[in-house]
Formats: structure tokens, sequence, C-alpha cells
């Protein structure tokens, strides 16, 4: 029985609470909401906190509501089942709804936030692995070793940013809103993500997401397209998010971002600004494809060769612009 | 360290003092002895351990017992109301839905929250319903058409679930 | 007494334990609580290959709450193996490691957590020796031995065998191909973890309860290994959570708990962890094959040469019986009057291979029906039509000196042809959709046991009293498929009750006769036709005591509905309970044996006694896929398979296994695969080691045919193993269908395919597959005379019949 490492166990009952019961447990603490991303690390001993505070009980961060500004606000400790059901988020931002729709398993959906699946830690096959299967192989440096075992020679961890809602919530334009000891803030989701995977997040340790504030609706089209070797449990080797803002027919704003390619969500802005003032047609979406397809370069660290990766993030580009632009995914051949 | 917690399970007031890092799945099967609930990797990697939470599926091996506090939780050991099997035990009795019988408890409950929130499931929608449970006996076929014929069964009426059932003759003065 | 019609046989009945089942009454061995009970757990290697400089247990020792800590030196200096010629496995290794995972201490402690952290204070001083991964760095390192023993170095056995001239077989040829092909291995992935409880009383008697598919053989084997009599151990198989050939070895965790037991004076219980259950394994070996075949312009064989190297891992395990089966059943589905064969198992630092359901034989059948339908398209013809005027014939022998009963092979084409609509659908699917079609053969119980001796290889006890009980007391073990209700089907029909009326108490070497076990699809038809005997030998007396009440003779008695009548009177009759108690009445206890062994049909010449079976069932399959040629990505979508399984006891049970069996060739063919980097198992985990969910299984369509076989119970033959076999290279076919591309090895992936549709794009074969084998003399063969087309002798012979 794989078990977890002793720890206490405090269930903050606010934000502030929380914020508080992290302050003053330091380093020694993490916080949990729905544990489905921390506890097996912790079972395979990547993460050993003496205190956990539990986000479990804090009513504040659970819900979606509009926001003053005309978009939506999710509560970080909202389910990803509920995320991917709520009729606004699959009316509006069909996007987040197939990638909350997209992680895991039903019973994971069920339990594991959207806020915990924006920080969800960085993945990589020789980190994802048993205690003593990492001490065979002397370590990582993403947790108890020296070097990077897929890069040796590098000086940075290149674990992969295997989050399924980020890409989207990039694309999209979200905000998250984060409070801390020295109170809240709001940044836009891509200043969380950090190019390293093992400090792959912005934010202090001590604080918190509370939610995530997406724009405004109006002519906005997004998709959410995963690669994986099975239809559930799986996490994303490929995720692309491609959001557009229609003005007519005509891109009025387009944002691509890549999931799983780096140890953050990769924008492929290049790609992007060739769709702008531009009507979606086959041949544009395919030089788009081409365009998205430079700045992924997978590593071999997760499920599938990078090389097949990397190759399918082309079909995969084209395969969500398609769809955006509502034409059949797949070319006729 | 201990935690002292006060679970509903199967209709029934348990207290148990239980290590805080204990799993839900290792306080029902070693503090608790339902040993009805299985487990396949702890991990969160195959839905052996599924377990009803507020009616809702989840991992066991995933879950603090001190999180499931003041909710109902359901084990496999729940499900029939004293030796009346819910419809789905029953179907899968009937159909050869358990070979051999590790996953089923899991799958079960899984089904019967389906069911709970959608009584005409299509075969589609069971699959992706049960798409966090391996089974690496049946092909899932044999499951997939004992949770077809339970819906069918409860919606005509034939065999309410037993606890709606209850339930429902509860609720009448 | 015959009977016209069967009550029970044939019948969709629930299984007898499918009620304990759905509540989560059923004990798995992890499921076992005892008081004072303590628990354990292995220390494993870290290194693939290295020597054993030292082991200190003392920091272990003295942590509170560890119990007992043991190591190879507290165990007799006895390797053991489930074969008698590999005996080359520790429980605890002494001197040398020689893969991740092999145990070397073993710990038990007050709790999961104490023991597992006591092994992490277990010293060990390793000095690391070259791995050997692959077939050919075990070849190319003869200098780095793995073991001291084996045919060659690193080469632990080597077979060659020839039935008849193949040479001139090709030159009558039309055509003769040579391919090369790649099956790659994988494993059971049983749900339930491995776990056993091991009891050492103070009067020196031990008791095991474990999730094991062979209660027999750990039983003999935890003898020999702890020096203990025979007399004085007690096996009990616990229910177990899916086997599938990864439960039938005696495993390090079983002994090491004895022993903890012992030493600790407690009941001590080990699961392994998902991890661990990687390491022990005793999957499907990787194998690498070539086969040369001749075949007439009307897709007639007329030769086969068929050469394999198997990847065996670290131990020997099955893996002589395993090198063979490579090798044995090319024979029994199509005539081919002349064959050879030659094989060879190599040791690597990697978890040893054994049997996964079909043993062997997966990967010479996708080598195989791959390759006819190659032929097919070559010679023009229609891959169905081609198989189907080839069949082997029934009542023969094959060139390997096989004996042949029924076939039902050439009805399963014409069923899933006709199902499948192959023939409106063939050439006619819109691009990308393919369509593929195998066929395959299987064992019905390997003919010979696993250690030479003239037993019985299953017994069954029914035993009935003044109550009306009946019992049905059986060594064999079930594991999922059923195989506890069938005995008690079987028993039920014979004595005229209801399945409800019989309990069947299994696998309990105190209690039950000796069974071989769960494995080569043996229990129906083995234990079966024991279970018939001894409720006959019991029906006999019944009819004895009823006739003399009825003043009748029993010949003209019937058992049915829970009576034993005059059969052209039914209303001269009593009930079942009171026949008992006028048996019990006049001839003392009711107790009565079964006991079946096989024909003695071996070939004579060394190997002959793998492969010959009572009979063989037959499975063909058709297979739809659509193959998305950007992403490459293979999606069956649907399956129709045609088994013949002889009789269906319960065609419920039979359609499960049957299904059963394509979900797990679908794995097989398009995911599963164990991946190891630097010596390390790459993915030992159910998140990544990946086995279809309800997602990527299509609705498969189960068609059984029946024709009752003289040597099944009732006629039935077997249905658990024998449906995996034409899966896989239905899949392969059918993707070359769809997208003219020949992935010549498993799994097949989204990533060979796209490799290999660019190949066609660029104008070349798009085949994509291993090009070369290895460099590898094989000695002169053994020249046996082909037994092709001689008659069948001594069906339906039983001994201890009398």
């Amino acid at each position: 029985m794989m078990r977890l490492p002793p720890f206490r166990y405090l269930a903050a009952v606010s934000v502030a609470d929380a914020v508080k019961l992290m302050a003053d447990h330091g380093p020694d603490a993490m916080l949990v909401a729905g544990g489905t991303d921390l506890y097996p690390n912790m079972k395979r001993r990547q993460f050993e906190p003496a205190v956990l505070v539990g986000l479990r009980g804090v009513r504040d961060l659970v819900g979606v509501r509009p926001a003053a500004s005309g978009g939506l606000v999710i509560g970080a400790g909202t389910t990803l089942t509920a995320v991917a059901r709520d009729p606004q988020v699959r009316s509006d931002y069909v996007g987040l709804a197939l990638a909350a729709g997209a992680v895991s398993t039903p019973q994971l959906r069920n339990m594991g936030t959207l806020g915990g699946n924006v920080c969800l830690d960085t993945r990589c096959n020789y980190y994802n692995q048993s205690y003593q299967w990492r001490k065979a192989v002397n370590f990582c440096m993403k947790k108890d070793g020296e070097i990077c075992l897929v890069a040796p020679g590098s000086p940075r961890c290149w674990a992969v940013s295997s989050s399924d809602t980020a890409p989207v919530l990039c694309s999209l334009g979200a905000h998250v809103r984060l409070a801390g000891p020295g109170g809240e803030r709001t940044i836009p989701i891509s200043a969380l993500y950090r190019d390293d995977g093992i400090d792959y997040l912005t934010k202090q340790p001590g604080e918190i997401v509370t939610e995530i504030v997406l724009p405004p609706a109006d002519g906005l089209r997004s998709v959410y397209l995963k690669l994986r070797r099975r239809g559930s449990f799986d996490f994303p080797v490929l995720g692309v998010a491609a959001t557009v803002r229609l003005d007519g027919e005509t891109v009025r704003e387009a944002r691509i971002v890549l999931g799983a390619v780096a140890s953050l969500p990769r924008e492929a802005p290049e790609a992007a600004s060739l769709l702008v003032g531009q009507r979606l047609t086959p041949e544009l979406i395919a030089r788009a494809a081409d365009a998205a397809y430079r700045p992924a370069k997978p590593l071999d660290n997760t499920d599938f060769g990078h090389p097949y990766r990397k190759k399918m993030t082309r079909v995969y580009v084209a395969r969500a612009l398609r769809r955006l632009a509502g034409l059949p995914e797949v070319p006729e051949a | 360290m201990k935690t002292r917690l006060s679970l509903r399970i199967n209709g029934e007031e348990r207290d148990v003092l239980a290590d805080t890092h204990k799993t839900l799945l290792e306080v029902l099967r070693e503090d608790l002895h339902l040993t009805g609930t299985k487990h396949g990797c702890e991990l969160g990697e195959c839905g052996t351990c599924t377990v009803l939470v507020g009616g809702t599926p989840v991992l066991s091996c995933l879950a603090l017992p001190i999180e499931c506090q003041g909710v109902e939780i359901k084990t496999v050991e729940g499900m029939a109301r004293g030796h009346e099997l819910h419809p789905l035990q029953q179907a899968f009795v009937e159909l050869g839905a358990a070979q051999c019988g590790y996953c089923t408890p899991g799958i079960l409950l899984t089904a019967e929250a389906l069911l709970e929130e959608l009584p005409m499931p299509t075969r589609d929608e069971i699959r992706h319903a049960l798409a966090g449970n391996l089974c690496r006996c049946t092909g899932y076929t044999k499951i997939l058409d004992a949770v077809e014929l339970a819906a069918l069964r409860m919606r005509q009426g034939e065999m309410p679930p037993p606890a709606s059932r209850a339930e429902a003759e509860g609720a009448r003065p | 007494m015959k009977k016209d019609a069967f009550s029970i046989v044939g019948q969709s009945l629930p299984k007898i334990d499918a009620w304990a089942k759905v509540v989560g009454d059923t004990k798995f061995a992890d499921d076992l609580l005892m008081s004072r009970m303590a628990h354990g757990k292995l220390l494993r290697s870290p290194h693939p290959h290295a020597l054993i400089k030292r082991i200190d247990a003392t920091r272990a020792r003295a942590l509170p709450g560890v119990y007992a800590v043991i190591t190879g030196q507290d165990l007799p200096r006895v390797k053991f193996g489930i074969l008698p010629v590999s005996q080359d496995e520790e429980a605890l290794c002494v001197d040398k490691v020689r893969m991740v995972g092999d145990p070397v201490a073993a710990v038990a402690a007050v709790d999961d957590e104490t023991a597992e952290r006591a092994t992490h204070l277990i010293d060990v001083e390793y000095e690391p020796l070259r791995p050997l991964m692959s077939i050919e760095d075990s070849l190319a390192h003869p200098e780095v031995r793995i073991h001291e023993y084996g045919d060659r170095p690193n080469v632990h056995k080597v077979v060659a065998l020839q039935f008849g001239d193949v040479d001139s077989a090709f030159a009558r040829a039309d055509l003769v191909r040579e391919d090369v092909f790649f099956f790659e291995g994988n494993t059971h992935l049983p749900m339930e973890q491995h776990s056993a409880v091991a009891q050492w009383g103070p009067d020196g008697k031990l008791t095991l309860w474990s999730s094991t598919q062979t209660p027999h053989y750990v039983h003999r084997l935890l003898s020999k290994i702890l020096d203990v009599p025979p007399a004085h151990i007690r096996v009990v198989a616990a229910p177990v959570g899916g086997g599938f050939g990864g439960k039938l070895d005696p495993f390090a965790h079983e002994i090491a708990a004895c022993r903890l037991s012992q030493v600790c004076g407690r009941p001590v219980k080990i699961t392994l962890t998902r991890e661990e259950v990687f390491y022990v394994h005793r999957g499907r070996h990787p194998v690498l094959m070539w086969i040369k075949t001749g075949f007439t312009r009307d897709g007639a064989i007329t030769g086969m040469h068929f050469r394999s190297w198997l990847d065996g891992g670290a131990y020997g395990s099955y893996g002589v019986a395993s090198t063979f089966y490579t090798g044995a059943l090319q024979t029994v589905t199509y005539k081919i009057p002349v064959y050879k064969f030659e094989g060879a198992r190599v040791f690597t630092n990697k978890p040893p291979c054994g049997p996964k359901r079909g043993h062997g034989t997966p990967q010479p059948r996708f080598a195989m029906e791959c390759q006819i339908d190659k032929a097919a398209e070559q010679l023009g013809l229609d891959p169905a039509d081609m198989r189907r005027r080839n069949l082997a014939e029934p009542y023969v022998r094959t060139a390997n000196h096989l004996t042949v009963t029924t076939i039902g092979l050439g009805e399963c084409i014409d069923r899933v042809v006709e199902a499948s609509g192959w023939r409106q659908k063939r050439g006619s699917l819109p691009p990308g959709k393919g369509i593929g079609i195998a066929c395959s053969a299987y064992l019905t119980g390997a003919g010979t046991a696993i250690y030479w001796n003239d037993m019985p290889h299953s017994g069954v006890v029914v035993r009935a009293d003044r109550s009306g009980l009946v019992a049905v007391l059986s060594g064999a073990t079930d594991i999922g498929q059923g195989s506890d209700s069938v005995l008690a089907y079987l028993v039920a029909e014979v004595l005229g009750i209801e399945p409800k009326d019989i309990r069947v108490h299994p696998a309990d070497t105190d209690l039950t006769p000796v069974d071989l076990g769960s494995y080569s699809s043996r229990v129906t038809l083995m234990a079966g036709n024991a279970a018939i005997q001894a409720a006959e030998r019991l029906r006999a007396r019944l009819f004895e005591a009823v006739a003399r009440k009825l003043e009748t003779t029993p010949d003209r008695l019937t058992a049915a509905e829970r009576r034993v009548f005059v059969a052209d009177d039914p209303e001269r009759g009593v009930d079942f309970a009171q026949a008992v108690v006028l048996a019990e009445s006049m001839f003392g206890v009711l107790a009565f044996p079964g006991s079946y062994a096989p024909p003695k049909r071996a070939g004579k010449y060394k190997g002959g006694g793998v492969g010959p079976s009572p009979c063989y069932s037959y499975s063909a399959c058709v297979v739809e896929v659509d193959v998305d040629r950007e992403t490459g990505k293979v999606t069956p979508t649907e399956v129709w398979i045609a088994h013949d399984v002889g009789r269906a006891i319960n065609p419920l049970l039979v359609e499960g296994q049957v299904e059963g069996s394509v979900y797990m060739g679908l794995g097989e063919v398009l995911m599963e695969e164990q991946v190891f980097r630097d010596g390390m198992h790459k993915i030992p985990s159910l998140l990544e080691y990946k086995s279809p969910t309800t997602l990527e299984t299509p609705e498969i369509h189960t068609i059984l045919v029946e024709g009752a076989d003289p040597e099944g119970p009732f006629g039935a033959k077997e249905a658990g193993q024998g449906p995996l076999l034409p899966v896989i290279p239905a899949v392969a076919n059918a993707v070359h269908d769809a997208v003219g591309v020949r992935i010549d090895e498993t799994p097949i992936t989204p990533e060979k395919v796209v490799k290999a549709l660019e190949s066609l794009r660029q104008g070349k074969s798009g085949r994509l597959g291993p090009e070369r084998v290895p460099v590898f003399a094989f000695p002169e063969p053994r020249v046996v005379e082909s037994a092709f087309g001689l008659p069948a002798e001594g069906i339906a012979a039983r001994p201890f019949s009398s």
C-alpha cells in the first residue's frame, strides 16, 4: 500500500485563515485542495510537508459568478467537474470546458479543483516515480538529486507543464487572483508561470490562488485539443489551446498556447499574429500551424516520443483552428 | 498523530481514532474492516478504490477522512438493503459483469452515482462515466450491458433502488 | 444413462460466487486480517545487474516496531523455479542481483509504514556489473554471464526441430515468403496486487493464503525452499483478483512471508505495491521472429520454417515451455505438411517473462497470420477464403505430432465473415477505414504436467450427506473465469440438482485433491471431467439405493429437478435428499473421487511434451479499424469474433472470457508494452503502462460455435485464452487494409503508423518492423518424421476411470 507520510492537517475556514496558517508554518506547510496532485506526490515522497493547510472548508473558494468587468469569476476551489459542466463556461468558454472535462478521470475531476490544476506540479518520467525508483537512479534535480536526467548537461530542470486548463486559461487571457500575507493581487495567468521545471510558479509559496477571472466573452471562440494515449486517465503529452475573438468573420485577437511541450504553457505568438485581421481560411490555418510548430520543443520525458509530439503540434494546431473556423477538423483526403 | 473521526458510513455513525495521514481507503479497510473497498495503485490511477462521498464518486486512496466528516460515505457494503440487492448488483450477478470481482465495487458505486444523476444514460454516457475504472477481465462489455439493464429496470419500476424506495416510503404520510 | 437434453449445461446462469463479489464479501488475500498480524516488505535491488558484497541489517533491526529482518542467509541455500529444469531463483538473493526489483531482504513489522522504513535502513553494498538489456546485448557479451547455466552463455534454451523436408517443400511452392516480425513484451496487470499471508504455528506447521493460480506448485516449492515436509504445509489459494498467468510462479514474497512468520511468531502479510507487480511480472515475452513459408497458387501451405528469439529476462520461470510454445501451435489451424522450428531464449537483466494468456503463442500467431495476409495479397486471394480453403483436418495428427480432434474453425470463419459484412466491406470502405481477419487455435489444457509423474492432473471429491448437502472439493483455483461455478454446473447436471444446492470448496491443499492449477486453459476440461466422474460415482450409489427402495433397477432411474425417479414413470421416485439418506444408509459415508489425466500423446522427441492437449479451441476474428492518417491513431471500431468452444457449459461465462480476451488483445496490439531505460522499468505504474479503458474498447460481437468434442466435459473446450490470439493480427491486417502500411511489430502505436505512412508517401514500402534477426547459429535440428495426416489415436481415453 502506497501511504502518505505523516503530517498535521489544519483545516482553513477562510482565505484569510489559510493565508495566516501558511505564514505561521512557513516552508513546513503546503496547501491542499482536491489533493489529487499533491497526495500521489506525497506518497512517492516528492513532498513531505509537516503541515497541510486544507482549503476544502473554505466556501468562498467555490463557485462560478459573473465578474464586474463582464467576464466570469471561477473560485479556485471549484471542482473540475463543476467547471466542465457549468452552463456559462460551456457556452462562452468552450475551450475551458473541454480542458476541465479532459483532465484524468471522472472521479479525479470530482475531487480535483481548477486552482489545483492551474498549480499542477510539473511532470517528468524521471520524477513521477516512487522513492525507491528515484533512489535507484540517484534522484534528479527536481527532488533530492543534482542533475536533470532528461538533459544531464543542462543547468535547469525540464519537467513538463502538464495542466490541461492552464494553456486554455492563458489563451483566454484569464487573470488569477492571489491572496497572500501582503494582501491580494491580480495578475495575468501567463505571468503565473515560469520556464523552470522546479520553480514553475511565480507566486510565493504562501500565496493562495483564490479566483480565476475570465474576460468578457463577446466574440470569443476557444477550443482545446489534447494528445494522449487514452481517452481517460492520461495527462496531456501535447495540449493545444486556441482562442480567437471574431468580428464577423475577421479575427480581431488570437492566442495559441501549447501545453506539455515545456515547463510552462508555451505561447505561439507568431502563429497567432498571422491570424489577426484575417479570415480563418484553410490556407491561413495551415500557415499558422506551421508557425506554431516551431516553439514546441518537447523532450523525452513523457509518454510518446518527442519527435512525434513535435510533429503532432502542427496537426493539432491546425485541427484546433479548423474547429474554431467551423471547418471539418480533418481536411477531406 | 491521530485524529478522532466521526464518519457516517453506509448510514451508520462510526467513530474512529486513526492516524491523520491515513487515507479514507486505509481507514475503511484497516480501521473499520470494510474490506469491500479494494485498491489497485493507491495513486489515483485505476479507480478501483472508488467510494461515494455525498453521492459523488471519489477515489478513497486520495481522500482524507477528516475532510469527509459530516457527509454520507457509501461503500459497496452499503449498496444492498439487507439481502435485497441494488438493481445494479442484481444485473451484475445476472449478466456475469463481475469476473474476478476486484474492480467491481468501484464500478458499481460509480455506476450508482451515474444512474442517480442520469436515469436513462446512453451506452456512450455509461462508457464516459466508467472511463475512470480499469477492469482487466471483462472487456467492459458485460459491465456496460449490466448498467443498461439496471437502468432499464429502475426506470420501469421493476426494481427501484432500495435506498430511493425507502425514501419514497418515508416521505409518505 | 443417456440424457437427451441438458438441464443446467448450456444455460446462462449466474456464477456461484457472483453475489459475494457484488456485495464486497469476497475475501481476497489482502482482505485477510488476523490477530497479531505483522506486515512485511521486501527490499529490492536498485541495480539491474550487480554482485552483493555485503548486507547489514543492524539499523533496521534496531528500529522500534520491527519484528524480524531476514536475508538470503536465513533461508536454505537452494534455488528454485517453477520448472525442474530451471531452478535459478532465490527468494532473497545472496551473491548477485540480476534485475531491478530482485529481492535481497525482507522485514516484518508492526505495520506497513514501519516495515517500509526498516527496508531503507538495510545497508546493502553492491558491485555493479554491466547490465544486458536486450537480446543483441546479451548475445554480444558472452563474457558477462547473467547465469552460470544455460545452453550457451546468456542463452537459457536453444531448440531446433524438424518435421519433414522443408527445403523441398519450398522448392514446390509457387510463392515463398520470408518475413521478420517483433512482438513487444507486455504484462498481465491484474487489478489485484499480489498478496500473501503466512502463519507458521508453534506446532511447526505452516499455512499460506495467497493470491496464486497454482497452490499445488507453491506447496511443492515451499517444502523445498523452506526445508519443511509438505505434510506440514498448507497452501490456500485466496480468490484471485485477476491472474492471466501473472500469479502462476511461486514468488519471493510468499516465501519471505513464511520465513518471517516463523522468525517472529506472528502471521505475516505481504502485499505488493503496483510497482512491485511490474517486477514480479512473468508476462509476455518480447519475441523476434523470422518466418519462411511456401504457398501454392491457391494459398495452400507447402511447408513452414519458423525461428524465434525470446527475450527471457533475468530468470527461467516457464521460459523453456514458452520457447517451445512459440513453435508449437502453428500447425493446428491450417494444413502444414512439413515444419521446422528453431528457437532460443536469451537471458537479460529485466524482470523475467513467462506465461501470459496464450503463453508463447500470440507472438508466432501474429507473425503467421500477418504473413498469410501478405501472401493472400500477393496471390490475389481473399484472405478469408484462403484460410477457409486450407483448414487442418480433424482427427489427424499434425507435422509436429499433435493430435487434433474437433475443428470448428471453418464455421468460425464463415460466421465472422457473415456477421461483419466482410464481403461487402472488403475493398470498399472509405479511405482510412479498414477490415482485417485472422484465425487461431489454443490448447485446452497442457497435455503434460510441469514435473514428470503418472498421477492425476485434476482431482475432485464430491461429497453428499443425509442433509442433502452436496460439496465439491476441488484443488482448482477460480481466478475470475468462473471455474468453481463450472464445476457446480457439471455436478448439478449429473445429479439433477441446482447449482445453488452445491457448495464448491476450492484450492486448499489440506482439504482438496491436487489440481495442477489455473493455467493452460485446463480447468474446465480437466477438473470438469474429474467432477463429472466423481458425481457419476455418487449418482450410481444413489441409483442403487433408490432402485432397491422402489423395487426397480438402477438403469431405469434418472435424476432431474432435485429428484431421483423412474425415467418412464416419473411419479415413482424420491426427492434428492431422501435419495442421499437411502444411499448413506446403504453404503455409509458418501464421498467420491474423480480423477483426470490427459491422454498421453506427447510426441516421441525432446520437446514433444509442449503443445499436446486433449483438444484445441479455434477462433476467427474480424476487426474494423479507423486510422487517422495525420496522427496515426488506430481506433478499432467493431470486433466480430467466433470461438469454437466445443460446448458452452455456460454461454454467458464463455462470452465473458471471449470479450475479455478481445480486450486484452486490443491492448497488446495497440498500446501495452514493457519499456526499459537505463536498466530501469520506465513506466511501472497504472498511469503510464497503458491499459485500455471503456473508451478504448469497442463493441465486441461474440459468436459461439459449438460442436461437442469427445475429450471435453459434455464436449466443452477452452475459452479463456484462445480468443486473444487472432485479435492482434486481425488489427494489424485491418490497419494495412485501411491505409496500406504494414506494421510488423507490436504495439501498433500512432508514432509507428505515422512513420510508416511517411515511408509510403516517399514511395518506399510502408512497412515498419524489424529489419534483421540476430546472427545466431542454431544447432543441427533434431529430425523427426512429419506425422502430418496420420490418424488420431486414443480419443477420449480416460485414465483412472475404472
